[in-house]
């Protein structure tokens, strides 16, 4: 199991979700959370003419735990769904997840992650 | 389809019941639907029953009506004015962080109540003791103690002095007179507390407002309004009609500007408004909805601030009035608008058109019935500009830290308007105005005596609430202090000041934070 954590542009997030789910990635969860670059643009944002620092950016962190060999097309879907080739389309970072439990079913490992339409 | 079928039949019924009984008329009790013939002769009672009505009887009935028809807008304007409270309260706490919204809408809340007490303990009495009979409101003539001293053998009226806690004056006429006058005073009372919001120790504004209805705000009024040596300028020195303020640019805002421009100065900087090298930081405002909502409000309240200071509904003038008021309202928000797209930001920044909305009907509140609509709208749009320079000389230049542009708005264009009186006063209103013989003329239509008037009343605005707003401030500062602590201030005033949050359970975003000074 593995854990995929893709950090992406809030105004991305439909299109991922979509994307996952056409790929049958059935759930996920989210947290939003702010971005802060060391550049300060001036001028994007003004308040009674003075500029607003606007390097604190909102992004959207995705939490994703699938089996390994859901692994590749998860990122890759991810990687294709939250571009746009700006500076900012976000990071991901894959990791190693110890133990999964589902708490209705007391299921655990890759059984705890397979979706309700996987018997 | 049963519901269909029984909404279906709610609709019948009532027509039918409509056609059934509508031309059902009790017998000597014909309906009169379009109003034409309710009110007649008949309403006349003679003065002895069984006698005919006489002349008399019909004059008196005529007189009577003319001053229900003036006190009826007073208080009714009044009553608008008044609700220019929650106005004031929406674009402060609006335009202020959400940390410190319980605590500036607590401000606004309670300078009504404050303010009102001190105007009715002595305020009125100050500011109206020596006012004179009432003319528009029956003609009664109690208020007549001015306290005065000659010099040059010229009478200088300085304060009134009786009225306190109303007493003695048991009238309608001076009830009348004391709500409307005592609104006004709130306006005044509130514009502080947008200067000096998010900072001010909430002890130290409950003394203040005590001090502005009692003492701050009505000596001025005294000299304006209440017969003082200002309204006296033009019978003794011949400077056009005295110091002629219509509405209140210099009494209310000027006033109100004033002392915020001395407290905010007192109070210093909030906490990130400045860096090291001097520069402003942006301290965003936390709902501009509210704040646009509280100028609609405003707005609106307006109608009863101009209009109303007519003191009479049977003054026609008042038509004249809220067209002016709201031609130069629009022609501020535009010139604020464009203003800041074209020079400064290249983004129409919203609350600066909220301040040029504001700063429109401040300027316009002095000259309101006196000038043409052509030189309202001028006046509107000079102060939509006026307004955004003097929040940037205030933050930049003067560094004197105004979350709300209340200095800006009320102070600097309060002057503005009074000046504008001086200027375009087109001498078609105000004969007679402060016992002087003639219309009120501006410079423009050749009496510059007015114009002089309108600025020595500036200076003594100036002087007098600027030294007594500070003496205020200071003695606050010996009994509880003015400022809160920088812990409090950076965690927000709610909490530490008024014991829970204004939006408790909602998470405050990066903007709520205080910014860093580089």
């Amino acid at each position: 199991m593995k854990k995929i954590e893709a950090i992406i542009r809030t105004s991305k997030f439909d299109e991922v979700k979509e994307a996952l789910h056409k790929i049958d990635i059935d759930f996920f969860s989210y947290v939003d959370a702010t971005g802060v670059g060391n550049e300060i643009r001036k001028g994007d944002q003004s308040y009674r003419g003075t500029a607003i620092d606007t390097s604190y950016i909102p992004r959207r962190v995705l939490s994703i735990v699938v089996r390994d060999v859901n692994v590749k097309k998860t990122v890759d879907c991810v990687l294709e769904a939250a571009f746009t080739g700006e500076i900012g389309d976000g990071r991901i970072f894959v990791s190693e997840v110890a133990e999964a439990w589902k708490i209705r079913t007391k299921q655990s490992g890759d059984d705890s992650l397979k979706g309700s339409y996987e018997k | 389809m049963k519901k269909t079928y029984i909404l279906l039949a709610c609709m019948i019924l009532t027509l039918v019941g409509t056609m059934l009984f509508s031309d059902v008329a009790l017998a000597g009790n014909k309906p009169d639907p379009t109003g034409s013939s309710t009110g007649t002769a008949t309403e006349i009672a003679p003065s002895k029953p069984g006698t005919p009505v006489s002349l008399d009887d019909v004059a008196n009935q005529v007189g009577h009506n003319k001053i229900a028809i003036n006190l009826m807008w007073v208080l009714l304007t009044g009553f608008l004015v008044m609700f220019m409270q929650a106005g004031f309260a929406m674009v402060e706490g609006g335009l202020t962080r959400a940390k410190n919204v319980a605590h500036t809408f607590a401000m606004n809340l309670m300078i009504y109540p404050l303010g009102m007490l001190g105007f009715w303990v002595c305020g009125f009495a100050i500011m109206f003791g020596g006012v004179g009979a009432l003319a528009t409101l029956g003609g009664y003539s109690g208020l007549n103690h001015e306290i005065a001293f000659t010099l040059f053998g010229h009478t200088f009226g300085v304060a009134g002095g009786t009225g306190f806690f109303l007493s003695g004056h048991y009238d309608v006429a001076v009830f009348g007179l004391f709500l409307f006058q005592m609104v006004f005073m709130d306006t005044t009372a509130t514009i502080p507390t947008g200067a000096m919001a998010e900072r001010w120790k909430f002890s130290s504004f409950v003394l203040y407002g005590i001090a502005v209805g009692t003492i701050i705000y009505p000596v001025y009024g005294n000299w304006v309004w209440g017969g003082g040596w200002l309204s006296q300028l033009g019978a003794n020195f011949h400077l056009g009609h005295g110091h002629v303020d219509f509405a209140g640019s210099s009494v209310v805002h000027l006033t109100g500007g004033v002392c915020a421009l001395v407290g905010a100065w007192i109070l210093g900087p909030r906490i990130g408004k400045y860096n090291k090298d001097k520069s402003p930081n942006a301290i965003p405002a936390h709902s501009i909805p509210m704040a646009v909502i509280g100028t609609f409000i405003l707005a609106f309240g307006w109608f009863g601030f101009n209009p109303g200071s007519t003191l009479a509904g049977g003054d026609l003038r008042i038509a004249v009035v809220a067209v002016n008021t709201m031609i130069a309202s629009a022609t501020g928000a535009f010139g604020a608008m464009l203003y800041m797209w074209w020079f400064k930001t290249k983004k129409p920044d919203v609350s600066m058109i909220c301040n040029g909305m504001l700063a429109g009907l401040v300027a316009i509140t002095a000259p309101c019935a006196f000038v043409g609509v052509g030189s309202a709208a001028l006046i509107g749009l000079v102060a939509g500009i006026l307004v955004v320079e003097s929040c940037f000389f205030f933050e930049r230049k003067a560094r004197i830290d105004d979350p709300v542009g209340a200095i800006s708005v009320h102070g600097v264009n309060g002057a503005w308007g009074i000046i504008s009186l001086g200027l375009f006063a087109d001498g078609t209103y105000g004969d007679g105005w402060n016992g002087v013989a003639g219309t009120v003329t501006g410079l423009f239509y050749g009496d510059s005596g007015q114009l002089w008037a309108e600025i020595i009343g500036i200076l003594a605005n100036v002087i007098y609430v600027g030294i007594i707003s500070f003496i205020v401030f200071k003695i606050i500062d010996k009994i509880v202090g003015n400022r809160v602590s920088a812990k409090a201030e950076m965690e927000g005033l709610d909490v530490p000041e008024m014991g829970a949050e204004g939006y408790a359970g909602i998470k405050l975003d990066k903007n709520a934070e205080t910014p860093l000074s580089r």
